[in-house]
């Protein structure tokens, strides 16, 4: 399925910090290739809240008309940097190119950048209508232009009829749509969106990921989005940078992220993926912990593996050596398609393991099994 | 059933013990008779009297205008450090800030009264103004009174509102300015007048304070009524209690209403 495993190389995330305009290009191992001028450059930001390094010289460059997903934790930065793209915080150190134009020290009502906040921060004593104007009525815009893009943009949001509603009227899903409309109305450049499924349900969330998709590639606009939630971003996302600590810990298309994790954090912040830790040698593995011996393209200094749990197979016969471990079947989850089983090997590790329901019942709980997988599957983490 | 009889009795009486008090008041202007607690028929001649006597009615109006400018400069106060507690985090000296700005909520009015005498005797001695007590130092008095209120309700009004609603509107390209004129101000315009309203009659009703840093020609209407109650009771000291009974309960009728609670 996946190539051999690097982690440099074509499939690797792209060269970023370098403060030349040209365009941005990268590749998954499938995903589609991003292409496209630099819209947004960030050259090493710095910023401090106190003692807490908030975004320690990040670089960072945005495509015209992708969309991008800042992944991160709490305290990782992502919602500081969004912040500073806005201009509602200043860095510390460090230049905001917009168009190759330093905007660092433009204050955020005259950047043509646009944000939809977590909370959507409709103002309640407008109406519907007045709340998409206001941006229009700011910067000029004739009263009758003004009401056929407030109509347009709230078409496009599919709230015609809607306008002469008040917040608190409204549902949460239709908040948003608000909220989306009075930030598209403006036709930003880029649209900075924090954590914008955040406040949705999970019915909801889904169809809004879809739409705002839709939206993103009908507008033409760059989406920069905030958010904690993996599949999230993994989902919406033409290219994911996963923060932590004020840096980038990996940037690329969805699919090498997932695929490829470069360090254990990564790895374990998408949270499917096994990871092991263990001694590099000879080409081999040497995982302790689980008593597992990976064979595969294992390159010297690797500190740990990553193994998906649909990687894994549960062989008729438990077999031993590299690839090959035996455990015991400690609990077995049904998810619809599959079912997730946790097996403690002998040497006390506990491995994810994914059985898939083509593949028949999964093992009992109490069982004995040998598990195996191809080495092309151990994914070799080197920090 | 009977807890529910229970019920209805207990709050009777309770409301019987706020009420009865202020509706004999009202009860008795109504009275004919010269003693103002014994009932000699239905009259209004009290209150003919009471427009007719100069000195109250001009201490009623100075009262009116007092208690306008004070609440008027309240509002600019109070407002201002309302927005400053709910807006500026934690900047230096806030703690303290909000401390003094609520100190005239919980000082005793007599303790407020003193200080403000002081401060006016200690400032007209070194910079000549105010120039001796009187309507001047009774608005500044009742002034900072209301703006402790008016700075309460202003926070609590904007801790309720969402903070990222000024950062939306720099956003949309408003600038601070206009952020607080097209979305802040809206917001608080409620609390705003709220607390006019709250300034307003806590000054009208004011006795204390007035009587420390009031001067010859600053007498309020409370004052004046105190000092008539000396000379011996009228019913016209009824009638006029009727009349401000009927404005304050206006005035608290108004502020409740425009600080009820709104969905969303």
């Amino acid at each position: 399925m996946t190539g051999p495993n690097q982690t440099s190389g074509p499939s690797g995330p792209p060269v970023i910090g370098s403060s030349s305009a040209g365009p941005i290009q990268t590749s998954g191992p499938s995903g589609p290739p991003v292409i496209g001028p630099v819209l947004l450059s960030a050259e090493a930001l710095t910023k401090r809240f106190g003692a807490t390094l908030a975004l320690d010289a990040l670089d960072l460059q945005i495509a015209a008309g992708e969309f991008f997903a800042l992944l991160g934790g709490s305290g990782s930065g992502k919602s500081t940097l969004l912040r500073i793209i806005a201009g509602f915080e200043a860095p510390d150190a460090g230049r905001l190119l917009l168009d190759g134009r330093d905007i660092s020290a433009t204050p955020p009502w005259a950047r043509p950048v646009n944000m939809m906040f977590q909370s959507y921060a409709l103002f309640p004593h407008l109406t519907v209508a007045d709340n998409v104007a206001y941006g229009l009525r700011r910067a000029g815009v004739a009263a009758a232009e003004r009401a056929k893009r407030v109509g347009d943009a709230l078409a496009m949001v599919g709230l015609e009829g809607f306008d002469r509603r008040r917040p608190h009227q409204l549902s949460g899903g239709q908040k948003q749509r608000v909220a989306l409309a009075r930030s598209l109305v403006m036709r930003p450049r880029l649209l900075l969106l924090d954590e914008p499924l955040g406040a949705l349900d999970a019915g909801l969330r889904e169809r809004t990921g879809f739409e705002l998709r839709a939206l993103q590639r009908a507008t033409g606009a760059a989406f920069v989005m905030v958010t904690h939630d993996q599949e999230e971003a993994l989902a919406l996302a033409d290219r994911v940078a996963l923060l932590d600590g004020g840096r980038i810990a990996q940037l690329g298309a969805p699919r090498a992220i997932y695929e490829k994790p470069a360090s254990r954090f990564v790895a374990r912040f998408l949270g499917a993926a096994n990871v092991l830790e263990g001694r590099a040698a000879e080409g081999r593995f040497e995982s302790a912990e689980a008593g597992i011996t990976f064979a595969g393209d294992i390159p010297p200094g690797t500190v740990a593996v990553a193994l998906r749990p649909e990687r894994i197979a549960i062989l008729p016969a438990p077999a031993d050596g590299p690839n090959r471990v035996r455990g015991t079947v400690e609990d077995v989850a049904f998810r619809g398609d599959d079912s997730l089983l946790l097996i403690r090997t002998e040497a006390g590790a506990v491995l994810r393991v994914a059985h898939a329901e083509e593949d028949g019942a999964p093992p009992a709980r109490g069982a004995v099994v040998g598990l195996g997988w191809e080495p092309g599957d151990v994914v070799a983490l080197p920090a | 059933m009977r807890r529910g009889r229970a019920l209805r009795w207990a709050m009777g009486l309770g409301f019987a013990f706020l009420w009865a008090p202020i509706l004999l008041l009202v009860a008795y202007a109504f009275s004919a008779d010269r003693i103002p607690y014994q009932w000699g028929g239905f009259s209004l001649r009290w209150f003919a009297a009471l427009a007719a006597n100069e000195r109250l009615v001009e201490a009623a109006l100075l009262s009116l205008r007092i208690a306008a400018g004070a609440a008027s400069l309240a509002v600019l106060l109070g407002g201002a450090a309302g927005w400053a507690l709910a807006r500026f985090g934690p900047f230096r000296g806030r703690a303290v800030f909000g401390a003094l700005i609520g100190a005239p909520l919980v000082l005793p009015e007599v303790v407020t009264g003193l200080s403000l005498l002081l401060l006016f005797v200690a400032l007209e001695a070194a910079i000549g103004w105010p120039a001796g007590r009187g309507a001047t130092t009774v608005l500044l008095a009742h002034a900072t009174l209301g703006a402790a209120f008016v700075a309460v309700v202003v926070q609590a009004r904007l801790a309720d509102a969402d903070r990222t609603l000024e950062e939306a509107a720099m956003d949309l390209g408003a600038t601070p300015w206009t952020a607080f004129r097209t979305v802040t101000l809206p917001l608080i315009a409620p609390a705003l007048a709220a607390g006019w309203l709250l300034a307003f009659t806590l000054s009208l009703d004011d006795v204390v304070i007035a009587s420390f840093v009031s001067g010859p020609a600053g007498t309020t209407l409370p004052i004046a009524l105190f000092s008539m109650l000396r000379l011996g009771l009228t019913p016209e000291v009824n009638a006029l209690g009727a009349v401000v009974v009927l404005g304050v309960g206006l005035m608290l009728g108004l502020a409740a209403l425009l600080l009820r609670p709104r969905r969303g």
